[in-house]
């Protein structure tokens, strides 16, 4: 049981008030559904804080849309939310996809994108949809305004972000035209399971069928999400073949360092991280 | 004071904002209908709806039903049984009964939602609820009978 009452809670009904809230008191612990720092602060993993900035009722972090040529995911958006919007679907269907995999009803109804960005976990089910579609996670503080922060420099270390101790995640921009993203997640049971590994893919080609560019994403296999960026290399600018796809399988292993835990083994997550790879590659149309 | 409705009465209790849903209904408010499992959002036994959306209370924190709209366990049929209650009795849905409210409730929220759930949406709409007796068989024909009936009812 929680016995919380000397926390001192804010709950803000603007971006105005939360920014200000917590420009007031820098550090202070963000609460979006609370599906992670519900169990943490439960179990005792985390001390209950001081101060807590309840950011649930702020609109403005909660929409979904599409502006210009991006689509914007609002911070607060929850993985039902993410699931059942025609605009997901429409222009980054994997991210339904990844949200779909996140807990069950439950969870769903209650975790938010930007708590799984925030909460930082090597497993967090959106992170490597969002580091191959190469998302901008636009934070922002009341002295210095909105600033964007590219996925691919957002997680720097095992449960560490970009995110300044006075700023907090207004949205995730995901370029419209970007190519579509292949996600792969290997848990022990199809629900409600943690990611023993998880990948998204991103490919482009050419018109003669050389590839352009990859984005070959991973969770669960390194202290943050990571890119495969030696495997992505073996395959730029070469056709898809049995070469290049074997190729870039022999660099992953150099790309991830997966570690034995109570969900899987090193062992184990390398050889599925390859199998993925190689039949995701193998069997890519378009 | 945190304020909501609760069963369709308005109810206000004194807790500090991040004490659990769960234990605020359980000791403050007397409902032990919902129950604790694993206390860490894996078997759904706490469910509850918040605004018409199922969710664990044991992981929400009470000052975000400031202002909501709550239904457990015993919100739901009264002298007469809701047709889930009465379709998990004939379909023998129910054996120890620890996760049934969660069971109950879960499944509720998807058949409000409407339409006519097939096997795959049900077990993915309970898929957040562990049962360790029924083997679910029963759980799920029960879920797809009283969805059937529910469908009957609105024709």
């Amino acid at each position: 049981m929680i016995h919380a009452s000397t926390t001192a809670i804010t709950r803000p009904r603007s971006l105005d008030e939360a920014l200000a809230a917590l420009e007031k008191s820098p550090g202070a612990v963000l609460l979006a559904g609370g599906t992670d720092l519900m169990v943490a602060w439960n179990a005792g993993e985390r001390h209950l804080p001081e101060r807590v900035v309840d950011l649930w009722s702020v609109p403005e972090l909660a929409t979904i849309g599409v502006a210009g040529d991006a689509l914007h995911v609002g911070a607060l958006a929850t993985h039902s939310r993410i699931v059942g919007s025609p605009e997901v679907r429409a222009h980054a269907p994997a991210l339904a996809e990844a949200s779909r995999t996140v807990g069950a009803a439950q969870i769903q109804n209650r975790g938010t994108i930007g708590g799984n960005i925030a909460n930082a976990s090597p497993a967090g089910d959106t992170l490597p949809v969002l580091l191959a579609m190469d998302a901008t996670i636009v934070v922002a503080s009341r002295a210095r305004g909105e600033r964007p922060v590219p996925a691919d420099a957002f997680w720097t270390a095992y449960r560490r972000t970009a995110l300044a101790p006075e700023e907090l995640i207004v949205r995730v921009e995901i370029a419209r035209d970007r190519p579509q993203v292949l996600f792969r997640k290997v848990g022990t049971r199809r629900a409600q399971a943690i990611a023993k590994v998880s990948m998204a893919l991103s490919l482009r080609r050419s018109a003669g069928g050389a590839v352009e560019d990859a984005r070959i994403a991973w969770g669960s296999v390194a202290p943050t999400p990571v890119r495969a960026r030696r495997a992505e290399d073996a395959l730029r600018g070469k056709p898809l073949d049995a070469a290049s796809i074997g190729a870039a399988c022999a660099a992953l292993p150099q790309d991830i360092s997966p570690i034995d835990d109570i969900r899987s083994t090193r062992e184990y997550r390398l050889h599925v991280a390859m199998a993925i790879l190689r039949r995701a590659l193998s069997g890519w149309v378009g | 004071m945190i304020s909501f409705v609760l069963n369709g009465q308005p109810v206000s209790v004194q807790a500090g904002g991040l004490s659990r849903l769960i234990d605020v209904l359980r000791h403050e408010l007397g409902l032990t209908g919902t129950k604790e499992g694993c206390g860490e959002g894996e078997c759904g036994a706490c469910s509850v709806l918040v605004d018409g959306q199922v969710v664990n209370s044991c992981l929400l924190p009470v000052c975000q039903v400031d202002g909501s709209t709550v239904q457990t366990i015993e919100g739901i049929g009264g002298d007469d049984l809701d047709l889930l209650q009465r379709a998990f009795m004939e379909h023998g849905g129910t054996q120890c009964g620890m996760c049934t409210p969660g069971m109950i409730v879960a499944a509720k929220a998807l058949i409000d939602a409407g339409g006519a759930p097939s096997l795959d949406d049900v077990r993915e709409g309970l898929a957040g609820n562990l049962c360790r007796c029924t083997g679910y068989a029963k759980i799920l024909d029960a879920v797809l009978a009283a969805a059937a009936a529910r469908r009957e009812e609105a024709t």
